[in-house]
Order: C-alpha cells, then sequence, then structure tokens
C-alpha cells in the first residue's frame, strides 16, 4: 500500500496557493445550495469552517459534543496568534514566519503548507479585529503585539491572557450569524461515533444525541473533522476534561490515515500536578517567558525558600544553554531543560519536579502595574490555586502534555486519505512539524476554516460525481451495528473498575515511556503493558445506567476506550522513529550536548499509519519531505 | 477534612428529583470541589450505582460550562470563582454542602446538576454579532481603537456564558449577559453599524423566551464569576431607550 500523494503544488513556493486557488473548481452559487457538508466540533477550525462554508451557500450541520459551540476548548488558549504584519518594524515578514515556524517543527512538516499558513496569517488577524475582537491596543489605538519562543520578533498579537476566549467568540458569533440565516443547523450535545463511507467516499457519520442516546444518521456530501487532538490520552494534561480522540480514531478505523501519533508537545509552564486525584493540569500562557526568568538552585537537595537563594547561587539554565533565545527558546527545548535539571535533583517544590519563573527582574525594569495589565488574569488564576502572589514569590511550573502535532494526514486540500473527508486544526497532522510554535494553534485553525477550506471543499464538490445516498443505505447500517455493539459491549461488561482509574493507568504508562523522552526498551515494554491494561478495560471496566439516557460515564468509557488503541499505536510510532526530532527524543540520538539529533537521510518523512487487514498490525506508510525552499539546517537557539 | 454533600439528583427531565447526602472523611482541602466531586463519582461507578451528571470541562474558569448553585448560591461562596476553581478549603471542617443545578425556568434540568442553557446561544443568534464575511474584512490597523475602549470591550466580553446571573436573578432574567454582549461589541467602532438595530433585536429574543425582565436587583453581578457589572445593562437600556425614540421620532 502507498500513501496518495500530498498533491502540493510545484513551483515557486510565493504563489503555490495562489495557483492552486486558481485550479480549484468553482461550484455555481446555486449548486452550492444543494451541497450539505457535515463539520464536527465547533471550536476555532470548526466554527470558522461551518460559518465560511454557509456564508459561501452550502447547507451545513455542526455538531459539537458540548452544551454550546462557546464550550470548545480553543477557549482556554491563553497567550495569542501569530501573524506576520511586522507591525513591529522588527524585520518580520511571511518568509520569516514561514521560517520559523519550519525550523520551530523541526523539518518535519510540509513546506508548501507551512508556507500557506504564513501567508494567511495576517488576514486571520484582519477577520478577527472586524469581528470585534477586543486585542490590545498601543496608546495610539493600533494594534499591540508580544513575543513568543522561537521568535527572534514581536508578532504575537493578544487579548490579556484570554486571546483563545475572544477569538473563538469571534467564530461562535460568525456561526450564530449563519445559524440565523438558516444556512447552518447547529446540533449540540451530539458525538460522533462512526464515520459513513460509500464507494470509497466520507458520505456521513453515525452520531449519539448525548441526551436521548439515540444514535442518528447524518448524510451529506462531505464530512470535515475538527475535534481537536489528544493530548489527554495522559490523562493529566492542560486540554478539557471531555477532550478526546473519538471523531479521528473512528475515521482511522474506517481506513484515514493517521501521522507522526507519536508527535505530542509538552508544554513547560504549566502548574505542577499536586495531588492524585488532580483532574487536569492547568496552563500559564507561554507569554510569560517574556518577561519571566526559568531557574533552578545550583546546588542539588537546595531547600531555602526561592527569594532566600542568592543570585549566584541560581542557574538560570534557559539563558545557559540557549543564549541567543534565553526564555524564549521553543516548548521542546524548554520543557526538556527542565527536566533535565529536575533529573539532577535539582528541581523544586513537592517531589522535585518543578523549576521557578521569577518575574523579578521584570518587576524592577516595568513594574507591577505594566505586569499586571499584561498578564493580571494569570496571575489571579495562580494566586487562586496555589494562594502565592507571583510578583512576591516566583511561580513553580512544570511541563504538562499540551498539544498533539500528530493527527489525521491530509494532503494540501486538508482531505484525508478517504475522499470526501477533510480534517482542520488540531485534529490534523498538517503544519507543525515534531514541535508547534507558541501562538500557532489559534493560527492554523483559523486558516484552515476561514481561508482554505472554503475554496478546497468547493474544489472536491465541483469535480466530485456524488450519486444520492440514503440514511438507510448498506454502509450506514453496518456502520450502526459497529456502534451499537461497541456501546452495547460497554454497558453489558458490569466490571470493577471505572473507565477514569484505567484511563489515569494508561496516562502513567505513556508519561514515563512516550513522553519527553522515549527510549527503545521502555517503547517495547510498554507497548505489551498498554495491550495488557487494554484486555483488562474490556475484561473489567465498570459503565452503570443504560444508553437511552444522558450517561457521561459511557461517554468517558468510549473514549478511554479508543485512547488505550491510539496509545499503543503512539508507542510503536515513537518506536520506529529512530531519530531525535522537535518534541520526539529517543535517548538514544541524542549530541554530546544533550540535544535532538535528526536522521534526515532515513526520517525526512511524515509516517502515516493506516489500519491493517484484519488480524494484522497497522501498517506505515511514509511520504518523503522535500525542502526546496529552506535547506533542514541543526535547530541553533544557542 | 469530613464533608457531607447534599446533592440534587434527578434522572430525567420530567422526573421528579431529590436530595442524595453522600458522606466523604478523606477530602483533601487543596483539591477543588469538582474534583472531589469526580472522586465520589468514581466511588459511585466502582459500586455499580449512576454518578452524579455534571457539565464541565477546562477546569480552569473560561470555558463556562459549569455552573453549580453551592449552597444556594451559583459558583458557589467565593466572589470571581467559577465552580470548578473552587477549592474544598472555601468549606471549613465537617461542612454540609448543598449542590443544585442552576435553578431558572429558562434552563430546563436535564439530568442531577446538569441543565439546558440553550437559550443563551438562542439570544445570541438574534444579533449579537458583527456582520462580516470572511474575506471582506479591511487591514487590521485601518480603523484605530482606543486602548480604554479596547479594554472596557474586553471586560464585558469575558463573559462565559455560564448563565450564572440568570439562575441568581429573582425575575429570571438574562440582562447581565446580553448586556454584556452588547457592551463588547457597542464599544468598538467595528460594531456600530448594527449597535441599533443589535439592540432592539437582542432585547426582543430575550422577551420570546421564558427569561424575566431586569429590576435591577444585583444578584447578577454578586455571582459573575468574571466581574461583569450593572453598568452593561444600564448601557443596554440606554441604547434601547433612546434608539425607541429615535424610531418614533422619524415615525417609525
Amino acid at each position: 500500500m502507498t500513501l496518495r500523494d500530498a498533491a502540493a503544488p510545484s513551483g515557486p513556493i510565493a504563489s503555490r496557493w495562489e495557483r492552486r486557488r486558481a485550479e480549484l473548481e468553482l461550484v455555481g452559487p446555486t449548486r452550492r445550495r444543494q451541497h450539505h457538508v457535515l463539520v464536527v466540533g465547533a471550536g476555532l477550525a470548526g466554527a470558522s469552517a461551518a460559518a465560511t462554508l454557509s456564508e459561501l451557500g452550502h447547507r451545513v450541520r455542526c455538531l459539537t459534543f458540548h452544551d454550546s459551540p462557546r464550550r470548545a476548548h480553543s477557549v482556554a488558549a491563553q497567550g495569542g496568534i501569530n501573524a506576520a504584519k511586522n507591525y513591529g518594524n522588527d524585520g518580520d515578514s511571511v518568509e520569516r514566519l514561514f521560517h520559523d515556524t519550519l525550523e520551530g517543527g523541526d523539518f518535519r512538516s510540509r513546506e508548501s503548507n507551512v508556507y500557506r499558513l504564513a501567508e494567511l496569517s495576517a488576514r486571520i488577524v484582519d477577520q478577527a479585529v472586524a469581528q470585534g475582537v477586543p486585542f490590545a491596543r498601543e496608546y495610539g489605538g493600533h494594534l499591540a503585539n508580544r513575543s513568543f519562543g522561537g521568535a527572534l520578533v514581536s508578532r504575537t498579537f493578544y487579548a490579556r491572557g484570554q486571546t483563545g476566549q475572544q477569538l473563538l467568540l469571534g467564530a461562535y458569533q460568525a456561526l450564530a450569524k449563519e445559524e440565523a440565516t438558516g444556512g447552518v443547523t447547529m446540533l449540540a450535545r451530539r458525538e460522533m461515533l462512526d464515520l459513513v463511507v460509500v464507494d470509497g467516499r466520507a458520505r456521513g457519520l453515525i452520531a449519539r444525541d448525548l441526551v436521548s442516546g439515540t444514535l442518528e444518521t447524518h448524510i451529506a456530501d462531505a464530512v470535515v473533522l475538527a475535534t481537536g487532538g489528544y493530548a489527554n490520552i495522559y490523562f493529566l494534561s492542560t486540554n478539557g476534561k471531555a477532550s478526546n480522540a473519538t471523531a479521528i480514531w473512528r475515521a482511522y478505523r474506517r481506513g484515514a490515515a493517521l501521522a507522526n501519533p507519536g508527535f505530542v508537545q509538552f508544554h513547560p509552564t504549566c502548574l505542577p500536578a499536586a495531588s492524585e486525584h488532580q483532574a487536569k493540569l492547568t496552563l500559564m500562557s507561554e507569554s510569560l517567558r517574556n518577561d519571566g526568568r526559568l531557574w533552578v538552585p545550583i546546588r542539588p537537595g537546595d531547600d531555602r525558600r526561592p527569594n532566600d537563594v542568592p543570585e549566584v547561587e541560581r542557574d538560570y539554565f534557559l539563558e545557559r544553554r540557549y543564549p541567543r533565545y534565553g526564555n524564549l527558546v521553543p516548548r521542546d527545548l524548554g520543557s526538556r531543560a527542565a527536566k533535565a535539571v529536575c533529573d539532577d535533583g535539582r528541581g523544586v517544590g513537592p517531589g522535585r519536579r518543578a523549576v521557578y519563573l521569577d518575574l523579578s527582574e521584570a518587576t524592577e525594569r516595568l513594574g507591577e502595574d505594566a505586569l499586571r495589565d499584561r498578564y493580571g488574569n494569570l496571575f489571579q488564576m495562580y494566586e487562586h490555586i496555589t494562594g502565592d502572589d507571583p510578583l512576591r514569590i516566583p511561580m513553580r511550573i512544570a511541563p504538562a502534555p499540551h498539544y498533539t502535532m500528530g493527527g489525521l494526514w491530509v494532503d494540501y486540500d486538508l482531505m484525508s486519505t478517504i475522499p470526501g473527508l477533510f480534517v482542520l486544526g488540531e485534529a490534523n497532522f498538517s503544519d507543525h512539524g515534531a514541535n508547534r510554535l507558541g501562538a500557532s494553534a489559534l493560527m492554523q485553525g483559523l486558516a484552515d476554516g476561514y481561508f482554505i477550506l472554503p475554496y478546497t471543499l468547493g474544489g472536491y464538490l465541483a469535480g466530485a460525481r456524488l450519486a444520492p445516498v440514503a440514511e438507510d443505505c448498506a454502509e450506514a447500517r453496518a456502520a450502526r451495528a459497529t456502534v451499537e455493539t461497541r456501546l452495547h459491549r460497554l454497558l453489558a461488561r458490569q466490571g470493577r473498575r471505572s473507565a477514569s482509574d484505567f484511563h489515569r493507568a494508561l496516562g502513567r504508562l505513556l508519561w514515563d515511556a512516550c513522553g519527553l523522552e522515549r527510549s527503545r526498551p521502555g517503547l517495547t515494554k510498554v507497548i505489551e503493558e498498554v495491550a495488557a491494561l487494554r484486555d483488562a478495560f474490556w475484561e473489567d471496566v465498570m459503565v452503570p445506567g443504560d444508553g437511552r439516557e444522558l450517561n457521561q460515564e459511557l461517554e468517558r468509557a468510549g473514549r478511554v476506550a479508543d485512547f488505550l488503541e491510539l496509545g499503543e499505536l503512539m508507542c510503536r510510532d515513537a518506536l520506529a522513529r529512530e531519530e531525535s526530532c522537535g518534541c520526539h527524543f529517543r535517548v538514544e540520538h541524542q549530541t554530546e550536548d544533550g540535544e535532538a539529533r535528526r536522521d534526515d537521510q532515513v526520517f525526512s518523512h511524515v509516517a502515516a499509519w493506516v489500519p491493517g487487514a484484519p488480524g494484522r498490525g497497522s501498517e506505515r506508510l511514509v511520504e518523503p519531505l522535500a525542502f526546496e525552499t529552506m535547506a533542514p539546517s541543526e535547530r541553533s537557539y544557542r | 477534612m469530613k464533608a457531607t454533600f447534599r446533592i440534587w439528583r434527578q434522572r430525567g427531565p420530567h422526573d421528579a428529583g431529590g436530595f442524595v447526602r453522600y458522606t466523604v472523611d478523606d477530602a483533601r482541602p487543596e483539591t477543588t470541589l469538582l474534583e472531589e466531586l469526580d472522586r465520589l463519582n468514581e466511588g459511585l461507578v466502582s459500586r455499580g450505582e449512576p454518578p452524579v451528571a455534571f457539565d464541565s470541562d477546562c477546569r480552569e474558569g473560561i470555558c463556562g460550562a459549569c455552573g453549580i448553585v453551592v449552597d444556594g448560591r451559583p459558583h458557589g461562596p467565593l466572589p470571581g470563582t467559577t465552580t470548578c476553581m473552587l477549592p474544598l478549603r472555601a468549606f471549613r471542617d465537617g461542612a454540609t454542602i448543598t449542590l443544585e443545578p442552576l435553578r431558572t425556568g429558562a434552563f430546563p434540568v436535564v439530568r442531577d446538576l446538569v441543565v439546558d442553557r440553550g437559550v443563551l446561544d438562542r439570544v445570541v443568534k438574534a444579533g449579537g454579532y458583527v456582520s462580516v464575511r470572511a474575506g471582506s474584512a479591511p487591514e487590521a490597523n485601518t480603523i484605530p481603537v482606543t486602548r480604554a475602549a479596547a479594554e472596557r470591550a474586553l471586560d464585558a466580553a469575558a463573559c462565559i456564558g455560564c448563565g450564572a446571573c440568570v439562575a441568581a436573578c429573582p425575575n429570571g432574567s438574562a440582562a447581565l449577559f446580553i448586556g454584556a454582549k452588547l457592551r463588547h461589541l457597542g464599544l468598538l467602532p467595528q460594531g456600530q453599524p448594527e449597535r441599533a438595530r443589535r439592540t432592539q433585536a437582542l432585547v426582543a429574543a430575550a422577551d420570546r423566551e421564558p427569561l424575566g425582565g431586569c429590576s435591577l436587583h444585583g444578584e447578577c453581578e454578586a455571582v459573575c464569576p468574571k466581574g461583569i457589572g450593572l453598568d452593561v445593562i444600564a448601557a443596554m437600556n440606554r441604547d434601547h431607550l433612546a434608539d425607541t425614540l429615535a424610531a418614533w421620532w422619524r415615525g417609525a
């Protein structure tokens, strides 16, 4: 089996997207009304796509498992959104954002896609401002910027520490506008549980109405998944409690390739775990690294309070290791450096798993008021949770699973290996390679939804000859039966352990073996352990109640069951990639300084996994990455 | 610490509900109320009993999914705090903690502590937006926005749509929620072309729903976890009156 061509246009990189748009066929305005599109997920990518498709005249049904589209986890993004506006006059350009993103991803992403993302970035901010997103302003009334990791220019637009919320409200309001026109039908509290594939094309899905428990078949001309990432697989992550992989995993089981599943980003600045029953980990925006300095005591086991440790006995480890970028190195390096000092016994706080983020130098330089202006709500959140004032006592932070660069494989048009199935935002694998730079997720989700999919989906619909499909066609009935059987199995087991108990156990296994560091022996062992845990799950899971009502435990169990399958594939992917790149750090492949050692000869490719024939394991396909514009170099932030 | 939870259990919208007591003697004050509820639920599940249904997602006070009436107050006793951020240390050892769904006519109970807040989305759908199509926006710095306007707009836009204001209001009014949306867009130049129409549309949409009128009790402001104040209602009333008078003057 081979992977379909990514279909990226050739020629000068700066005009590729323009050429593709010119090539794409258009659907006539009257025919658009006859095309039905399903959008799953209503976060930044899903809401922007659904609204924009409706503006063009398509008929859209948009599903979310939340009670309202405004709850999608995009809402929790804090720091900002990148755009190559060069408002700072500091040398930014589309080329530089492209360069930073490609290098930040350690040359494991597709050049054409990354360039297009950089190219579209500026229009996203235009669109958001026009929607009434209250970005931070300078006194002259113009937009303000701040810096983020992996960049030497200041190109991040922000609304205090709640940029994701404000951008999501912009997209949510666009969705509301299109609901009012009748172009979008919102279906809240619905969870997609299978994909309907007819004649090799995605033509619908099976969803469960979470309130009544009824299974619904939805048929359409195309299906768009914008269902987010799967970092929640670690149980403790910065994701929302309900974030899950079910939609993309069900699509994978129907044949959609899943690319680079082992690429998971650990965010360096999160609050360390405090107790075993903690529900999740809380992020503290990367923007704090604009003004905060990370340090640990030089001496292992130093238990003095942070303010009692004299300057000369502190190790500002990022500034020491990476003098050029200092505290603003990309997340993968920041997290790994923090882990290294903790492994030396120099971590702080309970279990010595944290490091300090110290704002005292910035407080002296700028004053407390300026810092509260920039990070006010973050300080409040921190003080609320820990009881400490970050302007008096250095914050304690630690790395946590945050974002998955891996996801369903898509071509240049954002279409998966199943024709008619499009994947947007974090749910796809496309633009961030082996490490995503800060403030790039909001950019990508919105670029996909507002400015890419509306063109490429139209091109697909114009070219496809789609026969009518009935709701009770054989394929839909079969998918529905698969879903029913699985729900029944979960309810019928009546074992002794809750799904959360299994989820926590899976999270611990993956955190240790497929987290910040991976090794061949560790991964080999954990693959067996995950398989054993999966068997134990199906032997002993307990789901009370029945399926014909709101049953949150049934929802949870279904998601954990999928995580138990995906977890194994993540580890197999990490095992097969015998190199270190970005977030993927294999201890066998490192330089003398402990940095990642890439192997461009063998691994300059995307690994795309497809399910094997029944009884066979999954198969690893490869999309070679060609770098014509920018030759891969060793990342250097020193 | 010891705690007794007195929790509203109701199987479905048409079932009668009632309080059920659960006692724990090993709660930890540093965990949150919802983490303790997670733990309680895990215990119920492992014994084969249906867990307490409740909505929550981000657990950091931004998504607005949570919203439980804790000891008679939406989001509980701490000001400026969503339910998901409420630490157990806010309660004394041995306390009886009463948990109920957000109770107001416009939010039917779905199950236990889960309610249907779809009314809030319906009100926004009536016009709580700027009508701009993707692709038609001018360059972002074309229209300067004063820093003060942007900051005040963000104060109003900080609303998380949790519905606590409606549940706290003796009239069941959504005036704070609607006022916040109108204030957010009404303070920005981008929101001006539709400002009058938006105000009329949202107020009319609220009138069509089982929401009450505002008589400025101020309970909403007291429970809003994002500190949104009655000034947004005053601004809404001013805009609504001015536009109604203008329409009358024009002979509409």
